[in-house]
This record gives structure tokens, sequence and C-alpha cells, in this order.
């Protein structure tokens, strides 16, 4: 019978838990699959995914979101976090047509930069533009202007050197860019919705006679084709620690226990006069394995993930919220999903 | 009788017709010869280990399914090679069609069950801004 419970845990160890032995890990992939396991019924139920899964959100503010994931596998998890890095679009820009630069940053460079500059306009509202053409039209561009003249301050001290004083637009930030708006955008944008997410980037820096004027094309595009698209700073996951101490710890060793751990995980209490080690919170840890270089300590503490347990962690660039982001993705595997069915349909057809 | 004397027999997906006559085809099978529809290798164009590896998932899930796996065939080429090997007769694009419809229904109970938290969530902090006041 002890024998008959032992397997079981081991199994439920190997199906559950990633493990993290001292020199390596184990148990890292999915095993359940239909057939594998003798007594489980591993085929794919809806109804039973349904019952097990839950998402849970632990903190969420304008630019970040931390969320459980809970009851899913690795496969769409991951799926998820490689459709919030590259395929959910934003706008960018894309072409710079440049008048005048005088300045002593070179073109490609100016237009690499402010490629890079997060713009604030809704990408579900736009449309991707067509490969071939140039111009682009209201409903797939965004236009905006740059144009700054650095002169000499006529009023500054005669001995400063204080850049800020001697020189006026010596600085070229975001908000000198101002948004053109194209054929009815007008009517669909009200004033000041329409602009770079961030005001004080620092774009270029001129001297007195130096101008950079150019206008800019943003257009909708995926992270996938290039990382000025992506609409995460980072979109990242870790799966539940899962820590178990298989003997009482107590004395000093729990003190010493508890500094092996991030401070929180491991909580030391007073039963009976003595000071008797537990796991208060292995959410906080951050497994630094600092245990495994005790001694006596490592035999008694077992490291392991939970392994359908995800807890993700996005950062907005602040073009959409976070939790519109992680919707879009969604929406973006169905999407894929879609278009494969619709595929063979119309294979079936002929 | 058409399958002894090709190597391959090959059943290309829907082409989407291009500006210059080019042709997109999003989803192509291959079957070798010899065989029966219960193994087929699906070429899926534009994708990578983000549809892969989930839908491998859902299909491996499928108790008639032999064998499921996917690879990138180079590092270049956006595509990759899923193929399915089913037990007995069911034919392959079975269980494909049916892995895409599961994964669609996944996505669809996180996408409801997210929007519901992230709602719960927003009028738990709503409601206790109101009562700090």
């Amino acid at each position: 019978m002890r024998l008959k419970m032992a397997a079981s845990q081991a199994v439920e160890e190997m199906r559950g838990r990633v493990v993290l032995g001292e020199f390596g890990v184990r148990n890292v992939h999915t095993t359940d699959f239909p057939g594998n396991y003798s007594g489980y019924d591993d085929a794919w139920d809806q109804d039973r995914f349904e019952k097990n899964f839950r998402v849970d959100v632990v903190h969420m503010d304008e630019n970040s979101l931390e969320f459980d994931m809970v009851g899913i596998d690795a496969a769409i998890a991951n799926a998820f976090r490689r459709i919030l890095l590259a395929e959910v679009p934003t706008m960018a820009v894309e072409k710079v047509l440049v008048y005048n630069n005088t300045s002593i940053v070179q073109d490609e460079i100016l237009a690499h930069r402010l490629g890079l500059i997060p713009i604030h306009a809704d990408p579900r509202l736009f449309e991707y533009r067509n490969q071939g053409d140039e111009e682009g039209t209201e409903i797939d561009t965004l236009q905006f202007r740059l144009q700054v003249r650095c002169t000499r301050n006529p009023h500054a001290a005669k001995d400063s050197s204080d850049p800020n004083e001697l020189y006026v637009n010596h600085k070229v930030y975001t908000r000198h860019m101002t948004w053109i708006p194209l054929g009815n955008q007008a009517d669909l944008f009200p004033e000041g919705t329409i602009r770079p997410v961030h005001d004080d980037i620092l774009i270029a820096q001129l001297r007195p006679g130096q101008e950079i004027d150019l206008l800019m094309h943003c257009v909708k595009g995926i992270g996938k084709d290039h990382a000025k698209f992506s609409p995460v700073a980072t979109a990242s996951y870790r799966l539940l620690p899962d820590i178990t101490l298989l003997e009482p710890v107590e004395g000093d060793a729990a003190e010493e226990l508890s500094r092996c751990f991030s401070p929180g995980v491991i909580e030391v209490q007073e039963v009976q006069g003595k000071k008797v080690a537990r796991v208060a919170n292995p959410r906080l840890d951050t497994f630094s394995r600092e245990i495994f270089r005790h001694e006596k300590l490592k035999k008694v503490v077992r490291l392991a993930r939970v392994r359908d347990h995800y807890i993700f962690a996005v950062e907005s660039t602040g073009v959409l919220p976070p939790d519109v982001l992680v919707s879009e993705a969604i929406k973006v595997l169905m999407g894929k999903c879609r278009r494969f069915l619709d595929e063979l349909d119309a294979v079936q057809m002929d | 009788m058409e399958e002894d004397q090709e190597l391959e027999r090959k059943i290309s997906g829907l082409k989407t017709p291009m500006a210059e006559g080019e042709r997109k085809t999003a989803l192509e099978m291959v079957q070798a010869a010899g065989t029966d529809r219960h193994c087929v290798t699906f070429v899926l164009h534009e994708e990578d280990h983000t549809l892969g590896n989930s839908l491998r998932y859902m299909i491996m899930k499928n108790p008639e399914v032999e064998f499921c796996g996917y690879t990138t065939t180079h590092p270049s080429e956006s595509k990759i090679n899923l193929r399915i090997q089913t037990r007995g007769t069911l034919p392959a694009v079975e269980p494909f069609q049916r892995g895409l419809n599961e994964l669609m229904s996944v996505c669809q109970h996180v996408l409801d069950k997210f929007e519901a938290s992230i709602k719960d969530y927003k009028d738990q902090k709503a409601s206790r801004n109101e009562s700090t006041f």
C-alpha cells in the first residue's frame, strides 16, 4: 500500500512538477498525452480544461500587468508570449522624407531613431498598407512633421557656458513633432490623441545654424518585421515555484534556511520554544539555488515548479493598455487557426 | 495508378491571386507515394513555433493520433512541416482540423476568462478607491 502511494506520488510529480536538481532540471517536457500513463485519461476534454483553468490578475496599472494563468500547457502560454512580442500590430514611423538636415546626426541614424519612437495611435483603427503603394491613404498612414531650427539666444549672459542659456531650441524632443491629419483623420481623431507616447524623448541635439525639417509617415506593422513595431517593452512568464521541506527544520538551521531564499519565502516561527521553519510564500522566490551550497540543508528541500501555473508579466510601451494587448494576442492566435480552417474548407470544396 | 508513377502527390491549398501573377499558398499537403491518407505532412507557410507547437500539443491530445511532430525547415524560410500519422485508417486531415478547432475554443475560453478577470480587478479597484474617500 505504501509502495503504491509512493509510486503514485512519483507519477504525480512527473506529471505536475518541473524539478530543479543540483546539477540539472528534470521533468521538463509535457508528457501527459493519451497512452503515456496507464490509469489516466489524457485525451483532450474541453470541459475538464474549462473546469481547471483560471486567470487571476495580481497587479495592473496603466503600463504593466501581472497575472496568473493556471491550467494551461507551456505550448499555448508560450504562443501567447511570442505573439505579444512579435505579432500584435502597432503604428510606427516607417518612411522619413528629409527636406533639410544640417544637424550632426546623419539622415539614416535620425530616421532609425524616429522609427523607434512609440506612437500613441490605436492600431486597430488602421489597416496595413498594400504592398507597392508608395503614397499611403488616410486609412493606413499617419503623418508627422518635425521642424526645428537652433538659433543663438541674444539675451544670454556674456560669459555663460550653459547651453540651455546660450542657445534656443538646441535639444529636439518628441514634443516638437506635430501631427498632420490626412483626409478625414481630423474628424475621426480629436486634437491631441495622435501623438508620440512620451513627449520628452530626446531625438537630436543642435547648435546655432543647424536645422531639422522632415516629414514622417507612420504605418501599421508587426514586431516580426521590425522590433520598432513591438507593442511591449517586454512580455515574459515564469512558472510558480514550489518549495517543499522534506523534513522539519528547527533552530539555527531554520534561520540559515530562511537566508537561502528570497525574503518572505521562508518564515521562522516560535513553536513551543523552538524556532521552526515554514514555507510561507514560495511565489516570491527567484530560485538563486543558494540552498545547494549548504551541505546539510540541500537534502531537506525539494525545489520544483508547478508545470501549468504561469505568472505572466506584460509591460506595455504605452501604445495600448497591457490588458488590451493580451486580448489582442489571444485574438491573433484565433485568427491564425481560423485562417487554416478556411484554407481546409476551401480545399475540401474543390 | 497515378501514385505509382509520381514520387509525391501534392495537394495544394487555396491560392490567393497577387498583383504580378504571384501565388501565395498558405497550406500544402504532401503525401508520400503508396500510403493512404492517414500519413500526411502539412506545409504551413508564414508560420513558426508560435502556431506549430501549440497546434502540435492539441493534435497530440487526440487518442487517434499515433504520431504528430513539426519542424521549421530552415531559419531563413518561414514555414513549418507538420506531420500527422493516425492509427487505423482515419484520414490525417481530420485530426488536423479538430486540433485547429480545439485550439480556437481554448483561445476563446482563455479570452473570456481573462476579460472577466480584468473586469473583476477593475471593479474591485474602483470600489476600494471609493471606500477610502
